[in-house]
């Protein structure tokens, strides 16, 4: 995908479409290059110019070489301002180019449908946002402080060179192309080298990620030896690929130094001999020299530019990939405002399924009133939390309707949706930051009273007392110093401060003790108390007493009814509450 | 990072050679303004064509010597840095192993990693660069400087003027620099930590609607990355255009004293011009040794880190003879035993007493985090003891050789980990001799064989890296098998069985029973259902054994145990 022409075509359209606001300074930056260029190039004919008023003793025309100096001395003030005027403009452009599309993503990420975010490794998404974004400025900073220097360089030193000396222009033009030529066999011929070596690489982390990774176990069973021969055997291999790859590509710059050196000596003797001849002067050679000594350097910025700016398209091939994404289906532009929500909800007749070829959820229909308690069971892996994703519009139903107090909720906004439900999820996710701004989440106005009643009711006011800052102690992304356990306690806790007419919970606390399990079960059964609730249920008890059980096996509802009817009908809810409660 | 430069001392030929031929091909290069400034002084103004070429052959010839040089020099280079990689990397995999379970858990796992890729890889680049420039670049500078003086020591001065005034900028701006990409670095993980909390809470940010905040706070993170991103920008976009003022200002000092000093009859034209090549040298050369400076600041960091790893010495003692060993003593047995973890506050274990015969099962319960497999893991010493004593066979574990008393026992960690390669090698990890048919007897008792049959290869059904292409019931199952292959005397199953149902937890109990060897099982569990029939049931709570006896007395006598009991088996009291 990455070297594909329409792919790099796209993502260049869409990065000058970004660049289009500054197209000001962009062109700014380009006179000044311009500028900068000539000046640069300019010296070196005024130093022939002075170097010829320099011939021996009594030939020295002071007036005229001192003139030249002031000249050089200004123009060389003058380049170096507009020099630092280029590079500061084009810092600027770049980083605020990156930062409008920085900002372009994440503001996308936040409308990406869950189908999308739940596809893509979060690594990967991460990496398209953040990594991707820095390669692409940093291709686009090379871009534009190199390639047009570069390529005016090029042509001004041309057109100096010309204006010297045809004829030993054409001994640079026709000598530079073997350094080129040079530097690109160099390079293809250890592309295969340096494959090797990354290839040779990969397999030794894949070794140390498994042998180190695993330690333990490899101790477990004194199989040290063994590992390291393997290790070894890997690390020689390793060696001889990467003295290859390492040593060929090191050939490159002696290389291109010999075939440059080869053209300084060519201008040397045509120019001497040129020189001699009386058709340009002594200065008029220094000149030419030190253009031939500059001249393939702009030439290999250039190559290396145009690999540098390939890559930062792809880097932008793949975040303009995200930025384009489908984004969830928009809000109805008459979409109502849910209120009053007491908890009635009905789904009829639904469809649902993630792969249109693997039906999962079909013609399933459910009223729930007020107050009543739904358990979701079912084996580990059953798709449980499908229903949830449902529930809270992360997905879309294909057929049929749910309702909440009679409103589609396709037709009500998101925000009045979510937020009527509370929603305790077994990963317990806290945001970096205080513990009272993960409380104080769903409601960041309550007052102090409340948040510190909603977390006794949560029995996790205790702990956050203990803690060293109390309710101000930071906590990392994933909880740091928590336990699982404090970790759940408090999401039950921002929960209860939202006192939401609906609930969503799962109950998966395998991880806990038993000492904090019962706390948090005593949390949640307050957390229930006349709420309309959703469980992912794990314990008996919550089973037991809800009103309606939907059993679930592959990601179909199987079953629907409560404990006795169930276990009466003899099927698949029997058949799990028999092998996991009883023996 | 010094430490590690034993590694570099089976290529001393290689790092000597390497920057000596580089050194040569510099003072080459250093030659070919004279040859330039004699061109122009003799072959110019006699009009000596033959001269003119012979200067130019000259000219090429040194191009070849330093070619030839410069090769070499590069193959000694890469040589040397790969070897000394090639050492440090086999070095450092043997330390890692020779770690004991309380270094490793400080170090975590990631870390050792980087520190064997990417440090490592750092380390190979930075020599290399360093055994190539590190004394080319000044040898270069300097070596303008004393050819300017061979020329003409009142020029020269202008050397002696620039040189240090160059230093000072190209360096002051890197050190002023370096800090605030350090800033910059640390600014854009903020933007990543962000991102990823975004992507991991995404259910429960929109559960609370709260995308518009955290699009704000994004965008604050991201203009001060973006601010200091530009201030550190305009800083180094200072060094270009202040060093080409500060050479060509001195150009232009040089060719108004070359002026003087050609009116004064002690230069020719030739050798201004030569001083004025010397001084176009001397940039390109600065420019370069701050970039070497960078790299080699950097490749430092990693060796210092990888050092670090290198200073962490195993906290355990092995004995090297085979301990006394008594006939009569339990298989195993705790002595008071006390574990406290490395940097932990408290104890995870304390005052444990309890043994267990020959043949015996023990089992272990308690909620998580009391201790349980802190308990296990002591057998085969992964841990030291605080204080008290664990004993195998009556001897203390301490005063056995680490592989001898690993030898004796099977362990079965609760993470099923299997490594890349057939079945059998992984079976094999825990008898490298092993049989075939022992192989498959493993596999029978850990109700595994069928799980092989069903593969195709069996035995030599590749598994793949982490046991990707088996679920977990399967990997459970497949190294219960591997620790069978050894007959342990001591088999511990730290939670195995988590991932199987009940039919088959049960069918591995009754095999285990029935093995002829008669091992001693340690079984670790949450489910009281897996140790209910244990010999011996040790119950643990906060580190502390709170009841030890048979399921039948402790449903009697232990609290914890009547509570962890009822509460998965609540149905029979309904």
């Amino acid at each position: 995908m990455e070297n594909n022409p329409y792919v790099q075509r796209e993502a260049l359209r869409k990065v000058l479409s970004r660049l289009k606001k500054y197209r000001v300074l962009i062109a700014l930056s380009i006179l000044f290059a311009a500028v900068t260029v000539g000046l640069t190039l300019y010296v070196p004919v005024l130093v022939g110019d002075a170097i010829d008023r320099i011939v021996g003793p009594g030939q020295v025309d002071f007036v005229s070489v001192g003139a030249i100096l002031v000249q050089i001395a200004v123009i060389v003030g003058a380049t170096a301002l507009l020099q630092w005027l280029m590079n500061t403009i084009n810092n600027k452009i770049t980083f605020q180019v990156v930062r409008d599309v920085r900002s372009e993503a994440f503001r996308k990420l936040q409308i990406l449908p869950l189908k999308y975010l739940d596809a893509h490794s979060h690594g990967e998404i991460v990496s398209r946002v953040i990594a991707d974004v820095d390669q692409f400025a940093d291709g686009l900073l090379m871009g534009f402080t190199q390639l047009f220097t570069g390529a005016l360089t090029i042509l001004g030193t041309l057109v100096f060179m010309l204006s010297i000396h045809a004829g030993i222009t054409l001994v640079v033009v026709l000598l530079t192309p073997i350094s080129l030529f040079v530097a690109s066999f160099i390079a293809r011929r250890t592309y295969a080298m340096f494959k090797l070596q990354s290839e040779t690489r990969g397999k030794q982390t894949a070794l140390i990620d498994e042998m180190i990774g695993n330690q333990k176990v490899v101790q477990a069973f004194s199989h040290e030896d063994e590992s390291l021969e393997q290790f070894d055997e890997i690390n020689e291999q390793l060696e001889k690929c990467s003295l290859r790859a390492t040593f060929f590509s090191s050939i490159t710059n002696p290389a291109t130094r010999f075939v440059n050196s080869l053209v300084y000596a060519g201008v040397g003797i045509t120019g001497s001999l040129v020189a001699i001849a009386g058709a340009i002067s002594v200065g008029d050679l220094t000149c030419l020299l030190s253009y031939a000594n500059q001249y393939t350097k702009p030439f290999n910025e250039i190559s290396g530019v145009v690999t540098e700016l390939q890559n930062a398209l792809a880097c932008a091939g793949r975040i303009f990939e995200l930025i384009d994404e489908e984004p969830q289906i928009p809000e109805k532009e008459n979409a109502a405002v849910l209120t009053d929500v007491r908890g009635n909800v009905s789904l009829t007749g639904v469809e649902f399924s993630y792969d249109p070829k693997r039906p999962l959820i079909r013609d399933f229909n459910l009223t729930v009133k007020p107050g009543q308690r739904v358990a979701i069971v079912g084996p580990t892996g059953c798709g449980k939390t499908t229903v949830i994703n449902l529930l809270m519009r992360f997905y879309d139903v294909q057929e049929g309707a749910i309702r909440v107090e009679g409103e589609d909720i396709r037709d009500v906004t998101r925000r009045s949706l979510r937020s009527g439900y509370g929603m305790v999820l077994q990963e317990t996710w806290l945001k970096a930051g205080t513990i009272r701004e993960n409380i104080l989440m769903g409601r960041p106005d309550a007052t102090e009273e409340e948040m510190i009643a909603a977390a006794k009711a949560s029995h996790a006011h205790g702990f956050i007392r203990r803690l060293p800052q109390g309710y101000d102690t930071v906590i990392s992304e994933d909880g740091g110093s928590l336990s699982q356990g404090q970790k759940q306690l408090l999401c039950i806790a921002r929960v209860m401060l939202c006192r939401p007419p609906m609930l969503i919970l799962d109950e998966a606390t395998s991880s806990i003790d038993t000492r904090t399990e019962l706390k948090v079960q005593e949390a949640f059964a307050r957390l229930m108390q006349g709420r309309t609730s959703f469980i992912v249920a794990h314990r008996l008890s919550t089973i037991r007493e809800a009103d309606v059980i939907l059993v679930m096996r592959d990601g179909n509802i199987v079953e629907q009814g409560n404990h006795e009817s169930l276990l009466e009908k003899g099927g698949f809810y029997a058949e799990l509450y028999n092998s996991q409660f009883a023996h | 990072m010094n430490k590690l430069l034993v590694y570099l001392k089976d290529y001393k030929k290689e790092t000597i050679l390497g920057p000596l031929f580089k050194l040569l091909e510099a003072s080459f290069e250093l030659f070919v303004p004279l040859v330039v400034a004699s061109m122009i002084d003799v072959g110019i103004k006699t009009g000596d064509t033959g001269y003119i070429v012979r200067m130019c052959l000259l000219l090429v010839a040194l191009g070849v010597i330093g070619l030839v040089c410069s090769i070499t020099a590069q193959y000694f280079a890469a040589k040397a840095a790969v070897g000394f990689v090639k050492k440090i990397r086999h070095a450092l995999f043997s330390h890692i192993q020779s770690l004991s379970y309380t270094e490793l858990d400080t170090l975590g796992s990631s870390t050792m990693i980087t520190r064997m890729t990417s440090d490592v890889n750092q380390v190979q680049n930075g020599t290399n660069l360093t055994l190539r420039l590190l004394l080319r670049s000044p040898f270069v500078v300097f070596g303008a400087m004393v050819m300017a003086f061979t020329i003409d020591w009142q020029a020269a001065m202008v050397f002696v003027v620039t040189i240090p005034l160059l230093c000072v900028v190209v360096f002051g701006i890197m050190l002023v620099s370096i800090p605030l990409y350090r800033k910059v670095q640390a600014r854009l993980d903020r933007l990543l930590g962000i991102t990823r909390e975004n992507l991991t809470g995404v259910r429960v940010l929109r559960a609370f609607c709260k995308e518009d905040e955290e699009i704000a706070e994004f965008e604050t993170r991201n203009e001060a990355l973006t601010s200091v991103q530009k201030f550190v920008g305009r800083i180094s976009a200072l060094m270009n255009p202040v060093t080409y003022i500060i050479i060509n200002l001195a150009v232009v000092v040089l060719i108004w004293t070359g002026a003087l000093r050609v009116e004064a009859g002690i230069l020719t034209q030739g050798m201004v011009i030569a001083l004025y090549n010397y001084m176009s040298q001397i940039l390109a050369e600065l420019v370069k040794m701050a970039n070497l400076i960078i790299n080699i600041t950097k490749a430092a960091a990693c060796g210092n880190r990888i050092q670090a790893v290198f200073e962490i010495a195993s906290s355990q003692e092995q004995a090297s003879a085979s301990p006394e060993k008594r006939k009569d003593a339990p298989e195993v047995e705790f002595r008071g035993v006390s574990l406290r973890y490395k940097g932990a506050g408290e104890d995870s274990l304390s005052g444990l007493s309890f043994s267990a015969m020959p043949g015996e099962t023990v089992g272990v319960i308690g909620g998580t985090g009391s201790g349980k497999t802190s308990l296990v893991s002591l057998i085969p010493r992964f841990y030291d003891t605080a204080d008290g004593a664990v004993l195998v066979q009556g001897a203390d574990v301490r005063d056995y050789p680490l592989a001898e008393l690993r030898s004796l026992i099977g362990v079965v960690p609760q993470k099923a980990v299997l490594f890349h390669g057939t079945v059998r090698d992984n079976l094999k990890w825990g008898n490298p001799d092993a049989t075939d048919d022992e192989l498959w007897d493993a596999l029978a008792c850990a109700q595994a064989r069928e799980v092989v049959e069903g593969k195709k290869g069996g035995l030599d059904f590749v598994i793949e890296q982490a046991g990707r292409n088996l679920s977990g019931g399967q990997r459970q199952r497949l190294t219960i098998a591997r620790a069978l292959v050894r007959r342990p005397r001591i088999l511990i199953l730290d939670d195995s069985s988590s991932a199987l149902d009940f039919a088959t937890d049960a069918a591995l109990r009754k095999a285990l029973r029935a093995l002829p060897y008669q091992p001693t099982v340690f079984v670790v569990s949450q489910r009281a259902s897996s140790i209910q029939y244990a010999d011996r049931i040790v119950v643990l709570d906060d580190g502390e054994a709170v009841g030890i006896g048979t399921h039948e007395e402790l449903l009697e006598s232990c609290a914890v145990y009547q509570e962890i009991y009822n509460s998965q088996f609540r149905k029979e009291d309904a």
